[in-house]
């Protein structure tokens, strides 16, 4: 938690204060560094722009890109996209919420994995599509879903 | 520049830069509108001000487009009707239908314009939105339901109280208002000052009620039933009521909250008095050691809030002396449960108030004497009204009645309260009193009483030099600070968060224009001006209730229970 702390006021301190045009590029930044936008962020980057955070709160949860809970050590991206949609990526959703528990956007308790839905990746003819940390899976089915799940909790056990 | 434009094929004038909705009000042409305030820049959000213009393809909002030479407009045509009508079914679509228990029934913009475009059936069927009651704050709860996206909350919370609590959270049908990481209401930077109640065409955002509390108390006999109201109660009540306000109103008043089940009625006023000598006196102290810090009063908790969470170097600067509402409850608990021979827990104490974040004010750690509370319940004079009906009691038939020992009297300065301004300029009149033994003149006040959300003057009583300040409204803070960072030196610093001061308070009946809030201010320098316990007379009963009370009991004699403290909070800004 520290470390992002630090992180964002590095990212902060590149900003001028007062100039609200940049709000949208330093919150993107925050959650490229941090993986989400804490409250604590939040409330930094509001002093910097003279703004209540109840209006950047407002403004980033306009946008999907914005987050506000941290990710997962594993985040899942699952295609929503028409023809992944049409090729079954409900299913893989499906499934995935039947093992996590989950809700697209939320983080398991044990802050091990985190998965959203994303507009069309650009990938039609592989769908479905899964994103773990940046890593495709392609062609998916609902049945991959879980044994990639249990690696990945193999993985995780092991370091 | 005047011209003549043509509405419903009749002539009309219009004035060159206003909007099309000026010009049709002016000359008495209504049309319906939900998301507009006076005084507030157009958003035409809700479009139910949508006009036909001649040669324009789309309908025109009549709030936001400026009038023009050309234009030759019909305001009620078939389909402008239409068009009003289908808005107001579509927000109804996904509206509750709890309209019979709404605490807003028969009191609803929404409710109203249902009735005037005549809908008579749910033509559209919405997805019902979830409940999503915010109970959490003392004074204000948000119904998520109800509400209608008019947007008039976000407007007033950012551009007049300029706290920016509320803002609409999430995108299309999603879109709700919220506050800051989704926070309940008691945990975000809202300082209960409830003007956003006063503008919502709903019931969506309302005052929290704590009628059946005090119903309940009151049935119990237990318990010794004593109530306190403000100067500016008698007069709202008789203008919630809708009756031309008698002279012996505040008698009256009296009366009727004996029938309603009150063993004792009180006046606020007295604790206004009590707060405004001990300020004259603590400013006096001041100026004899040419002490350079302002005293900020500390009257509005809605401006006591927003310092602790806003303004944290300020606070040691506040007045620590509780404000009226607080040092008549402690008295009433104290005096009184002495005199009777009764515990203070036995006291159940009520106060009728013009304010919303009075409701707050009582629920601190801070308004406490020996972990009782100094006031147990507070009730907005809509709700005192609310209770007058529902006990069915006969205003005009009511005899007047006087209040009752020992907080029975209060000066005419105490009414200045209500005012912005006021209590500055009872501190004041009372120093001048002090040192020369005669009361000020009222016109000397001219520049406090009236001009914009900042407002400065000096006087000089009895050779001294007091410069004041007066903060109408927070938007008239940056202001002060401007002016004390160029190195002007305030005495009295005096803040009201609702504009105008608590005439303009949530808990009364909603001043829709600058003239109704001008009448409010222009009753209280009125009662002011005719009341007979004016600053003379008036010395001599404090001293005997200083004399009689005060002096005598040992936990008043060292004023602990009329201070309080206050401490930093942390809120997301």
């Amino acid at each position: 938690m520290k470390k992002n702390e630090k992180a964002t006021d590095a990212i902060i301190s590149r900003y001028k204060a007062g100039r609200r045009d940049d709000l949208i590029p330093l919150l993107q930044e925050i959650q490229e560094e941090t993986g989400y936008l804490s409250e604590e962020a939040i409330r930094k980057v509001g002093k910097l722009m003279g703004l209540s955070t109840t209006k950047i709160y407002g403004l980033a949860t306009f946008y999907d890109q914005f987050r506000f809970t941290p990710r997962g050590k594993y985040h899942l991206v699952v295609c929503n996209g028409t023809s992944c949609y049409l090729n079954g990526a409900g299913a893989i959703v499906g499934k995935i919420k039947e093992e996590l528990g989950i809700e697209p956007g939320e983080t398991t308790r044990d802050g091990k994995f985190s998965y959203e839905l994303s507009s069309c990746m650009g990938g039609c003819m592989h769908g479905p599509i899964l994103v773990v940390n940046g890593k495709y899976n392609l062609k998916l089915k609902p049945e991959h879903v879980q044994s990639i799940i249990d690696m990945l909790r193999k993985e995780s056990e092991k370091l | 520049m005047l011209f003549s434009i043509t509405v419903n094929n009749r002539k009309i004038t219009a004035e060159k830069g206003e909007t099309i909705l000026s010009a049709l009000n002016r000359n008495g042409i209504n049309i319906p509108t939900l998301c507009r305030m006076k005084d507030f820049t157009p958003t035409g959000a809700c479009r139910l001000c949508v006009v036909e213009v001649e040669g324009r393809e789309n309908l025109v909002t009549a709030c936001s487009e400026p009038v023009e030479e050309w234009m030759n407009i019909r305001t009620h045509s078939p389909r402008v009707i239409k068009a009003r009508k289908t808005i107001v079914e579509l927000l109804l679509s996904k509206h509750p239908d709890e309209c019979l228990f709404c605490i807003n029934n028969l009191d609803c913009e929404l409710q109203r314009l249902a009735a005037e475009l005549n809908i008579r059936e749910r033509r559209i069927k919405g997805r019902k939105i979830k409940p999503g009651i915010d109970q959490s704050g003392h004074s204000i709860v948000k119904e998520l339901s109800k509400c209608v996206l008019c947007g008039r909350c976000v407007r007033v919370c950012e551009e007049l109280v300029t706290v920016s609590t509320l803002d609409f959270i999430n995108r299309g049908q999603k879109t709700r208002v919220g506050t800051s990481m989704n926070q309940d209401l008691n945990f975000t930077s809202c300082i209960n000052c409830g003007q956003c109640v006063n503008v919502c065409p709903t019931g969506a955002l309302h005052v929290k009620q704590n009628i059946t509390e005090v119903q309940e108390y009151l049935s119990n006999h237990d318990y010794l039933k004593v109530v306190q109201y403000s100067p500016m109660v008698p007069l709202a009540v008789a203008e919630e009521l809708g009756i031309k306000a008698p002279k012996d109103i505040d008698r009256i008043l009296n009366g009727i909250l004996k029938k309603i089940g009150f063993n004792k009625v009180f006046l606020t006023g007295t604790g206004t008095d009590i707060m405004i000598e001990a300020l004259a006196e603590e400013i006096l102290k001041r100026t004899d050691a040419t002490d350079q810090s302002p005293l900020f009063v500390s009257a509005c908790p809605a401006w006591v809030k927003y310092a602790e969470q806003s303004l944290h170097d300020e606070l040691e600067n506040l007045s620590k002396l509780k404000p009226p509402q607080q040092i008549t409850g402690s008295l009433i608990k104290t005096i009184l449960s002495k005199q009777l021979g009764i515990k203070p827990q036995q006291i159940y104490s009520v106060s009728v108030t013009p304010c919303t974040a009075m409701k707050f004010e009582a629920r601190r750690d801070s308004m406490m004497t020996k972990g009782i509370c100094d006031v147990d319940s507070v009730l907005t004079v809509r709700e005192l009204v609310k209770l007058i009906r529902l006990y069915g009691i006969d205003v005009s038939g009511t005899e007047g009645e006087a209040a009752d020992e020992p907080l029975n009297v209060r000066s005419a300065l105490s009414v200045l309260a209500e005012v912005s301004g006021g209590i500055t300029e009872s501190i004041v009149r009372k120093i001048f009193f002090r040192l020369t033994g005669k009361d000020a003149d009222r016109k000397m006040f001219r520049n406090i009483r009236s001009g914009g959300s900042f407002r400065e003057a000096e006087f000089a009583p009895g050779g001294r030099k007091i410069a004041v300040a007066v903060v109408d409204g927070l938007s008239g803070l940056p202001r002060l600070y401007q002016s004390i960072a160029s190195g002007r030196k305030y005495h009295i610093v005096e803040v009201m968060v609702c504009p105008g001061g608590c005439v303009n308070g949530a808990g009364l009946q909603v001043c829709m224009s600058k003239e109704d809030l001008k009448n409010r201010v222009k009753q209280i320098y009125q009662t002011e001006e005719s009341d007979i316990l004016q600053i003379e007379t008036f010395s001599r009963h404090l001293a005997d209730f200083r004399g009689k009370y005060l002096d005598k009991d040992e936990l008043l004699k060292d004023k602990k229970i009329l201070h309080t403290y206050f401490s930093k909070r942390d809120v997301l800004l």
